[in-house]
């Protein structure tokens, strides 16, 4: 049985590396001024979704993104690794949204794909690590969702089975297809890029990059198959206008804070064995250990 | 216009028992209510829910609604949501507290979708205070300020829901205290009929198999913690901390920095992804102090860091600093530890 996958991913900005102006007045992140990764959890997606296109031959994976014009880059990364094509939901007004008009926005480009038998995503994003929008994307297509998912131990008959991994063990649930299923990052790594597909896909493009390439490039993209990546904007996956975007958010952001922590005085030691063996003594006179 | 209705925790049941996060959140829950003014309501959804109420009871709920059903144990993603949802369309809750549980975090979203109602995940504060809307100029009172941190731990948002209802929230294990409100307090107890809120058709996944068992790392009840961060490097060097622990009675704990690296397993994460700990020894082995760790241990009575870097964030926060080789000045610890007590 052939199958049509849609992979969920994000491009999100590197938090271990945050800048001074990272941050927009409004208290939105400013994405531009960040180095951009592929949020990890979403590899770990993609490996369970060219797992199945493995054991189900014709299958397809369609990697489905929102977020800048150059979130192309993980949909060239996720087809280097064995995806077939992808779509950026790329739109000014989709901008400043929170995990429910995402999901709303995200759940219309999922309609307008149309014909689709499984939805994988990241369990969430390191940027916000809220885990939010994979069960809203499910809650508003109306199918049902496996969250904390470690393993898809199979996948017939209109039922998948999976793994799921729990803070205090593991449980299998078998639901109806199709279905939302968000992975967590204990589950297998994702295979590596292949170098093959590399140089196949090292081309492939989105319409707004295909605009800055001369008439001869150009022609080299629309000469080959798949090198034609997909941008949608909000009016193409018909989304309302109150239901996205900041307007269309419930939560916002009343304030932003940089964490200061009210510094003590600390005592400073240098690593010799009689300041050592002074601190030890002084814990165990105060009961702190021993 | 202030806002009468009540607030609700989602307290979570597992093999006859309600989770310590619920009796967090209630405990919350109770001081919330009290300064809106309001009652405090619990819902229990499972099987076999009788007495139940008392163990909510002492922690101050004046409301337990209570929906059972074999098929609603153990929990499943789709029933959960349908009583909430509907239940939440008749009892109109300005607030909704959950678990940042595989629970909460599975249920929360699904049912704010349906609601279209804010949820904020994993905060670490919750309050209550005004808002003015910075563009319409319209004021609310006593909005729930849902505190966390945002952004990698770089940065502490306070999130509003000023338009929507509920105000929903998550809260991870750990962050908010549990605490007897009065052993004696009672609480009306309302049994829903779960046929007028879950349909048949919402069973549509099915558990195979579940093997649930408590984990055997508790590092959020001990009292020593040796935790190690990214600076450790390498699996082989966090031994030295196992070996630390061992000697003075301690769990191993870890940045998620360590965790991210292979270092250590992620049960043992403290921080904002992980666990919040107030041991009253905490001894901070190569760990930097990222916001988000920082968050997770700063109410340690007594902060001890061992790190080669005289700058390390973490430093300003710490009680005693020692600045070397974890290599180094471990083995000293243990050597003077040994030597030192009966």
């Amino acid at each position: 049985m052939s199958l049509n996958i849609i992979v969920l991913a994000k491009q999100v900005p590197d938090t271990r590396n945050v800048g001074k102006d990272a941050m927009k007045e409004d208290g939105t992140i400013n994405r531009a001024a960040l180095p951009a990764i592929f949020n990890p959890e979403d590899l770990n997606a993609l490996e369970q979704a060219l797992r199945l296109k493995d054991a189900n031959p014709g299958s397809t994976v369609t990697l489905l993104t929102m977020g800048l014009p150059r979130a192309s880059e993980i949909i060239r990364e996720a087809m280097f690794r064995g995806a077939d094509g992808g779509i950026v939901l790329t739109d000014r007004v989709l901008g400043g949204a929170d995990t429910l008009a995402t999901s709303y926005s995200l759940a219309q480009a999922v309609k307008k794909f149309g014909n689709y038998d499984i939805i994988l995503g990241g369990r969430q994003a390191i940027d916000g690590d809220t885990a939010q929008v994979g069960p809203q994307i499910a809650e508003k297509l109306g199918i049902p969702q496996i969250t904390y998912a470690e393993d898809i131990l199979d996948l017939k008959d209109g039922y998948v089975i999976v793994k799921r991994r729990l803070e205090n063990g593991v449980e299998t649930v078998k639901a109806p297809l199709p279905c939302v299923v968000t992975v967590t990052g204990s589950a297998d790594a994702c295979r590596p890029r292949n170098a093959k597909r590399v140089m196949k896909f090292k081309r492939a493009v989105s319409p707004t990059e295909k605009a800055k390439l001369t008439p001869e490039q150009q022609a080299i993209v629309d000469a080959r198959e798949g090198l034609n990546l997909q941008e949608w904007s909000a009016a193409y996956v018909e989304a309302d206008p109150a239901q996205i975007g900041l307007p269309g958010s419930p939560t916002k952001v009343k304030a932003i804070e940089n964490v200061v922590f009210t510094a003590k005085e600390s005592l400073c030691l240098e690593d010799n064995d009689e300041q050592i063996e002074n601190l030890v003594k002084e814990l165990i006179a105060n009961h702190t250990i021993g | 216009m202030a806002d009468n209705n009540n607030l609700i925790v989602y307290c979570e049941y597992e093999d006859g028992k309600i989770a310590d996060v619920s009796l967090e959140l209630l405990t919350k829950g109770r001081h919330l209510a009290d300064r809106l003014g309001v009652k405090l309501e619990a819902l229990v959804i499972g099987d076999n829910l009788k007495d139940v109420e008392k163990q909510v009871e002492p922690y101050g709920a004046d409301v337990v609604y209570k929906v059972e059903d074999a098929r609603l144990y153990p929990y499943t993603s789709n029933p959960h949501s349908a009583v909430l949802i509907n239940l939440f369309k008749e009892i109109k809750p300005q607030i909704c507290l959950m678990g940042a549980t595989c629970i909460g975090r599975d249920l929360g979203p699904r049912v704010s979708s349906s609601l279209h109602s804010g949820l904020t995940a994993d905060c670490t504060s919750l309050e209550i205070g005004d808002h003015k809307d910075p563009k319409t100029g319209k004021e609310y009172t006593d909005l729930l300020y849902q505190i966390r941190p945002a952004f990698g731990g770089n940065i502490v948002a306070t999130i509003v829901n000023p338009d929507c209802r509920p105000q929903m929230a998550t809260v991870r294990e750990g962050v908010m205290k549990k605490e007897i409100y009065n052993p004696d307090h009672k609480a009306q107890v309302i049994d829903l009929d779960a046929k007028k809120y879950v349909s048949d058709s919402d069973f549509v996944v099915e558990i195979i198999d579940r093997h649930i068992e408590k984990s055997k790392i508790n590092i959020k009840n001990s009292p020593i913690i040796v935790a190690g961060g990214y600076g450790v490097g390498s699996k082989e060097n966090f031994d030295l901390l196992y070996e630390l622990a061992n000697t003075l009675g301690a769990e191993v704990g870890a940045s998620r920095a360590a965790v991210d690296a292979g270092y250590c397993e992620h049960e043992r994460q403290i921080g904002q992804t992980g666990v919040t700990v107030r041991p009253k020894l905490y001894i901070a082995c190569g760990i930097s102090g990222q916001i988000q760790h920082i968050a997770g241990m700063q109410e340690s009575s007594i902060i001890i860091s061992v790190n080669n870097d005289p700058n390390a964030p973490i430093n300003t926060i710490a009680d005693y600093v020692i600045t070397g080789n974890i290599e180094d000045v471990l083995p000293k610890l243990i050597k003077y530890y040994k030597k030192n007590s009966k």
